[in-house]
């Protein structure tokens, strides 16, 4: 018992690193804030020109929602950071990591918003229609906020499963939570840096899944 | 830049290893996603127990493991324990990881395809005079599972994705055999072929996903 405290919660080496985990927490959640944001903005920008229904510029948004939903995001983040250089492009590992979960946010947005698009009634845009509005007023107006009200828990829960992904920083050298605790952990051969982290993790995250199953009983129409 | 990323010549010569690699890939997959099945199919059953502290206890399991990012819960796993004595071998180390994730993921997936199912169904097999076992076997778990078919198979996807996280605790899937080449060659093609072969074996699974939320939607 003594051997498992003074290995996962030693508090010479938990005070001594603390700081550095702290500093790491405000760069996940500045990472998540900005991923969150221009994923969600990009993916419903995607969603919105797919319903003019331009079938050239829907084939390319279908193929790169696609693709990059099939893709796990290190082999992306490894490609950026490791492959981009060759060309000439040389991104930070923080720019490289945003990047690529944004893009990666905005594709799986895109499909969750553009479902909720279609699920929305005919007679929706007939009506906006019919009041005079243009197509665009129309989706902007009319079909878009009941589309995005409707797929708010999946794209909460995609949100929360995305930004979670910013630990996968560490392999390229990001100094986020898991970066600094694995760097401390080495320095200090101990583990209770790593459980920092953990707890760390599990105090930003936490409110967040338990607030999205409160969503997903509150904004699930009935019968679905 | 197609010397820099679509190099033939590199590829070919990384295509044993990266084979390799992605058999161990197959190999996790086979044995992650049953044992998830399983194992979330007895957290979501204890998260709807009328028994109030299992009921606490799986939602605690479930949403613990959804709070923790996988990699945090792998290096915890690969790196922390042995400094308590506990050396696993990566392989186990990942198989442990992934088996908390996905059971916590599976899991409220299951629960909600459970709470889907109307009470009156239940409630119909129990009065034919099936046992609660039978009902859930034969009745209920039917229903879920045709309800939340599509959350079921993009968590497969998930998880085939999930397994490229392995390579970070060294154990030889198709991610670490590809960023192997890549690291000795200063080339990307190798991580361009497996990103290939990624495509080539999700990319029917999101279509039929596709398939199945539009059919489900109308």
């Amino acid at each position: 018992m003594e051997r498992f405290v003074d290995t996962f919660f030693n508090g010479a080496v938990l005070i001594r690193y603390a700081p550095a985990i702290l500093e790491g927490a405000a760069v996940t959640v500045l990472l998540s804030v900005l991923i969150v944001l221009s994923g969600v903005l990009l993916g419903g920008v995607l969603a919105c020109l797919r319903a003019y229904r331009i079938r050239a510029l829907s084939f390319i948004i279908v193929i790169y929602a696609d693709v990059w939903r099939a893709l796990p995001p290190l082999v992306l983040i490894l490609l950026g950071f490791f492959g981009l250089p060759n060309v000439g492009m040389v991104l930070s590992s923080f720019m490289v990591l945003y990047l690529v979960l944004t893009l990666v946010l905005a594709a799986f947005a895109e499909e969750i918003i553009w479902a909720g698009i279609t699920a929305t009634p005919r007679g929706q845009w007939e009506a906006a229609r019919s009041t005079g509005l243009s197509f665009t007023a129309a989706l902007g107006h009319v079909v878009l906020p009941q589309a995005v009200r409707m797929v708010i828990p999946p794209l909460t829960n995609r949100a929360i499963a995305i930004t979670k992904m910013t630990a996968l920083g560490m392999v390229i050298g990001v100094p986020d939570i898991l970066g600094q605790a694995t760097t401390a952990q080495s320095f200090s051969a101990n583990a209770s840096p790593l459980t920092l982290a953990a707890i760390t993790y599990v105090i930003l995250f936490l409110p967040l899944v338990i607030a999205s199953r409160w969503l997903e009983a509150r904004f699930t129409p009935p019968g679905v | 830049m197609v010397d820099q990323f679509f190099n033939v010549g590199i590829m070919i010569k990384a295509w044993p290893l990266v084979i390799k690699g992605l058999g161990m890939t197959l190999l996790i997959c086979v044995v992650v996603i049953p044992l998830g099945a399983i194992g979330s199919l007895l957290a979501a059953l204890g998260a709807l127990s009328p028994n109030r502290a299992l009921r606490w206890a799986s939602l605690a399991f479930i949403d613990l493991f959804r709070a923790l990012p996988p990699l945090v819960l792998l290096i915890f796993i690969y790196a922390g324990l042995p400094f308590a004595g506990m050396s696993l071998t990566p392989f186990v180390a990942v198989i442990i990881g992934f088996f908390l994730n996905n059971t916590a993921y599976f899991a409220e997936i299951f629960r909600a395809g459970l709470l889907s199912v109307p009470k009156g169904q239940r409630e119909a097999a129990r009065s034919t005079g099936l046992t609660p076992a039978q009902t859930l076997i034969w009745v209920t778990l039917p229903q879920a599972t045709r309800n939340v078919l599509p959350d079921l198979l993009s968590n497969v996807v998930e998880v085939v994705k999930l397994t490229s996280l392995a390579s970070v605790v060294s154990l030889g899937e198709m991610l670490h055999a590809a960023g192997l080449v890549r690291s000795i060659t200063y080339n990307a093609s190798p991580l361009v072929l497996a990103a290939g072969l990624y495509l080539a074996l999700l990319w029917p699974l999101i279509r039929l996903i596709s398939r199945f939320e539009r059919r489900l939607a109308h």
